[in-house]
């Protein structure tokens, strides 16, 4: 009774997968955890990383903790790959209750815990750079943000050690997923790592939001942010409107399964419909939380490779926008089977095709900076490129599914599957390769190996065809979704296709830590002393890499579109910098440990009500409730970085750009 | 111009399907059925659209990055040019007007192809109720007294008119080259209309994943000739066992059916009642982290 429900049978003793799986696991975090201690790397890690509230370490962690998890995800990609291949006529490897459970955490993680870090990481640590400000608006917040992000990533694999993941799918629809149907832990580990990491979430939509809206330079007029802070913007509004319908959803469904509640049973008035309604109402806007930074990334990749403003900045706003907003009107396009009549799933239908406008209008405006460009073809422009190319594709796909009736005999088959992969993989991991090797150099002041990044390109964009080309066969063979076996011999050698296409993918992955182990290593060869390796736009590029702790040693004074470049352009035809500024002490926020210890009782207070821990529950929650009253009665907030200390990194800082307008210099 | 627009559609889907068509005699794009055959024809012509955009727009991409690449001399560099009123109308009007053009067919198609509009046809439908259960399809035929498992038998050139529900959770009622699927949700129906205009066999499964035994879950839709369907009712009507409350209880216990049931004599008002009493009682699944049994045979 002490444990709840939880006892030895939790344990995967008799499974031998998830048992080597979770043992190898286990050791390897102990493996790390012992090499910390010997390196006696504990204090730097608590001190810089942990505790950290400055924006740019708290947006590298998120995208380590999405690359950590894409290998998670990606692992149970091939898993479920290498099943399909085999299983013709035959059980595979996996027997259906372990392959349901891995498509299933497949897509949460891939979504939950890989895309949304990588994206809310490069936002946190693109947006305060890009606007001319110190940090977000509210630093402490923003660590709270991360470790319950963290809270919900380690719940998630914690149920790959003990008990059981979700079999229900990604969006664990009831009545499957309630009690009568999936009575195991499997769906609570589901809801709570994401109820918790989605509180996480919100908060760093709000973060975001208010951070663009009252932090930006003087000058930097909303029509002068770069359209990356746009895209920001569309997407964090969309984080803040969309997020609580998830959480209140989740909390519903919650309610039913813990409280004996009917909201989402078969029974006594409940109705599944309504979750169904409510899921979608959040997860269509989703997609758009993921795509539009993917859109701001490519948005700056392509004008500075091009060497060329971006073209139609104004459009490009409208667009954003016009996205963020009916992005809300067409959730019903993920259920026209359900039923709805034909008035209803038209309307749906024309409303999805309506968000198609700005988005074809957004390929159209980078097809028109590159116009007239001068194009380096840099790594990131290569994911630009391939973006290009690859989203048109499954643009299409999405539109043709946008017709009822065409949904009618594609919906939930192979056919939808390549659509998600050829958006989300073509779109949103592009994207978020591109701005990882675009912003690289400004976040650790080195580049990475170009040859390697190449590699992992090629591997990837090829992958992805060999993978998914042949899904979109599958689906039209009438192939649907999630099944662990199949008895159709005409299917099989796509399938097999397809897998090989998953190697690839594997491949590019590989070379990925090839060229952060081997970049990492050669550092001194490709270090950037000026700060502005890429001939950057935007003000990013006006700081040193790494920029200091407080960005800017003097809040930039912007004056029209693209702040830095017309600086840039004025110094380098003067032939000299501006004037020295003035410097001044700078006030900025004291590092906290209150995100990780509350992120700590967070995971407490989730494992326990997982398993039905109740005395845990209370300890966990106190925990979290004492780490806020004990950040809340802090007398300290901020240190001062002394005027002088800002002057003399500034004149290094200064001193190490003159190159820059005096390019003989640089021989 | 509706031709014209069909055979464009046709011959694009050939050319960017490559083989498909040539190795896939199952599928959606080999229908058996005017609801199918008027599907697969709205989606050739929406791909073919499109593509006239897409291809042109693929082609432009790599032929911009490669002409405008920094070593060529040739290319006029245009450093400050980033606005064109004359552009910006074009980019915008190019896929307004192919949504203009698709919303058009969505609109029309939806209401010409929902699923609850009964298909013309001289000859009177076949009624037939469907339940989806753990992990397998009852076919009900209310007005025939009989009921089968994970097979449909159908006269072809009638239309089927469908009532369907689930005595469990959610699945897609789906026979790909008949054409339209649609969900059975418990407590209560949806509908759905369907012509088979060729005999043969035409499988049919759920495309909403359902639980363990869901990949088990299909089922084969044989589609015979009017007197061959009057003589399968003849011989099964009064055959074999008995659809009544206890014998759908015993449905209810979550299995795989491997083999095709046929219920010679059907209680009426069965369906009605499976529709008013959605599946209650202890769970008869296996507790966490340990497969159940549930994948050996229905112990029905």
């Amino acid at each position: 009774m002490l444990l709840g429900k939880l006892s030895l049978d939790a344990l995967p003793l008799h499974e031998p997968i998830p048992l080597i799986t979770s043992i190898v696991l286990v050791l390897g975090i102990l493996g790390i955890l012992a090499w910390i201690t010997a390196k006696g790397s504990w204090p730097y890690l608590w001190n810089e990383w942990i505790t950290s509230v400055d924006h740019k370490r708290i947006g590298v962690m998120y995208f380590m903790l999405g690359f950590v998890m894409l290998l998670r995800g990606f692992s149970d990609a091939i898993m479920m790959r290498a099943q399909q291949a085999l299983a013709y006529n035959a059980p595979g490897y996996l027997p259906p209750e372990h392959y349901d459970q891995i498509f299933s955490a497949h897509g949460s993680i891939m979504i939950f815990f890989v895309a949304m870090p990588f994206m809310i990481g490069l936002m946190n640590f693109v947006v305060p750079l890009q606007i001319g400000a110190r940090d977000v608006a509210f630093p402490t917040f923003n660590s709270v943000s991360l470790w319950l992000t963290a809270t919900g990533v380690l719940l998630a694999n914690v149920s790959l050690a003990v008990g059981e993941f979700a079999r229900t799918g990604w969006l664990a629809y009831p009545p499957l997923s309630e009690l009568k149907f999936s009575p195991g832990v499997g769906v609570d580990y589901y809801l709570w790592s994401l109820q918790l990491s989605g509180i996480g979430t919100l908060m760093s939509g709000i973060n975001l939001v208010t951070t663009i809206l009252k932090m930006r330079a003087p000058g930097m007029s909303y029509t002068r942010m770069p359209v990356f802070c746009w895209t920001a913007l569309a997407s964090n509004l969309l984080i803040v409107a969309a997020f609580p319908i998830l959480t209140a959803t989740f909390a519903m469904l919650l309610l039913d399964r813990y409280l004996g509640f009917h909201f989402f049973t078969n029974n006594f008035g409940g109705n599944p419909m309504m979750y169904i309604n409510l899921i979608w109402a959040w997860g269509h806007p989703e997609v758009y939380i993921l795509i539009l930074p993917a859109f701001g990334v490519f948005s700056e990749v392509i004008s500075t490779f091009s060497g060329k403003p971006l073209f139609g900045y104004r459009s490009m706003v409208a667009a954003t926008m016009a996205i963020c907003i009916l992005s809300f009107m067409v959730w019903l396009h993920h259920f026209f089977t359900m039923g709805a009549g034909a008035d209803v799933n038209g309307f749906f239908g024309i409303m999805t095709m309506i968000i198609a406008v700005p988005t074809g209008v957004k390929v159209f405006n980078w097809l028109f900076t590159m116009y007239g460009g001068r194009i380096r073809f840099e790594v990131p422009i290569l994911w630009a490129i391939g973006f290009m190319v690859t989203f048109v594709i499954g643009g299409m796909t999405g539109v043709l599914m946008a017709v009822p009736p065409v949904d009618f005999v594609l919906h939930n088959s192979l056919f939808l599957i390549a659509h998600f992969h050829n958006v989300v993989i073509g779109g949103v991991v592009f994207g978020a390769f591109a701005g990882y090797t675009y912003w690289f150099p400004k976040a650790f002041g080195f580049r990475l190996h170009e040859g390697l990044g190449k590699a992992a390109f090629w591997f990837w964009l090829i992958g992805f065809y060999v993978a998914f080309m042949p899904l979109y066969v599958l689906g039209l063979m009438g192939m649907t979704r999630r099944m662990q076996h199949y008895d159709v011999a005409d299917w099989q050698p796509w399938l097999i296709v397809a897998a090989c296409g998953a190697v690839l993918i594997l491949c590019g992955i590989i070379c990925h830590i090839a060229q952060l182990v081997v970049s990492i290593r050669t550092r001194a060869q490709r270090m950037d002393d000026t700060g502005d390796p890429w001939d950057g736009r935007t003000l990013e590029w006006s700081t040193t890499s790494p920029p200091p702790a407080f960005n800017f040693a003097v809040v930039p004074d912007v004056r029209g579109e693209e702040a830095y470049w017309g600086a840039k352009r004025k110094a380098i035809q003067a032939g000299r910098l501006a004037e020295e500024p003035k410097y001044e002490a700078i006030e900025m926020p004291r590092n906290s440990p209150t995100g990780f210890v509350a992120a700590f009782f967070a995971t407490i207070t989730g494992f326990a009500l997982i398993w039905h821990i109740w005395w845990m529950v209370l300890m966990g929650l106190f925990g979290a409730f004492a780490t806020f009253v004990a950040f809340a009665w802090r007398d300290v907030e901020e240190f001062e970085v002394p005027a002088e200390e800002v002057a003399r990194m500034d004149r290094e800082r200064r001193q190490a750009r003159l190159v820059i307008v005096n390019p003989e210099l640089r021989a | 111009m509706h031709t014209t627009t069909e055979r464009m559609g046709r011959a694009l889907t050939l050319v960017a399907g490559g083989m498909v068509l040539a190795s896939c005699n199952e599928g959606v794009l080999s229908p058996k059925g005017p609801i199918g055959q008027a599907e697969q024809t709205i989606l050739f012509n929406a791909t073919a659209i499109m593509l006239a955009v897409i291809i042109p727009v693929i082609a432009l991409t790599l032929t911009f990055a490669w002409w405008f690449r920094a070593s060529n001399k040739r290319a006029r560099y245009q450093p400050d040019w980033e606005y064109s009123g004359r552009i910006e109308m074009i980019v915008w009007s190019i896929p307004a007007l192919v949504v203009l053009f698709l919303g058009g067919i969505a609109w029309i198609s939806s209401h010409d192809l929902d699923p609850y509009k009964p298909v013309q046809s001289q000859v009177s439908p076949v009624e037939v109720n469907v339940v989806s259960l753990d992990w397998k399809w009852l076919f009900i035929y209310p007005d025939k007294s009989i009921a089968s498992i994970n097979e449909l038998t159908v006269p072809v050139g009638t239309p089927i008119h469908f009532h369907l529900t689930s005595g469990t959770v959610m699945n897609s009622f789906f026979v790909p080259q008949l054409g339209s699927q649609i969900y059975t949700m418990a407590g209560m129906t949806s509908e759905l209309n369907l012509l088979a205009d060729t005999p043969g066999v035409y499988r049919g499964l759920s495309a909403q994943f359902s639980g363990d035994g869901f990949s088990d879950m299909h089922f084969n839709v044989k589609v015979v000739t009017a007197s061959d369907f009057a003589a399968w009712l003849a011989k099964v009507r009064g055959s074999g066992e008995k659809l009544d409350d206890v014998a759908y209880q015993k449905l209810l216990l979550p299995g795989i059916e491997p083999n095709v049931r046929i219920y010679g004599t059907v209680d009426p008002g069965i369906f009605e009642s499976i529709l008013l009493q959605p599946a209650e009682g202890v769970s008869p699944y296996g507790a966490p982290g340990r497969p159940p049994h549930l994948l050996s045979k229905s112990e029905s």
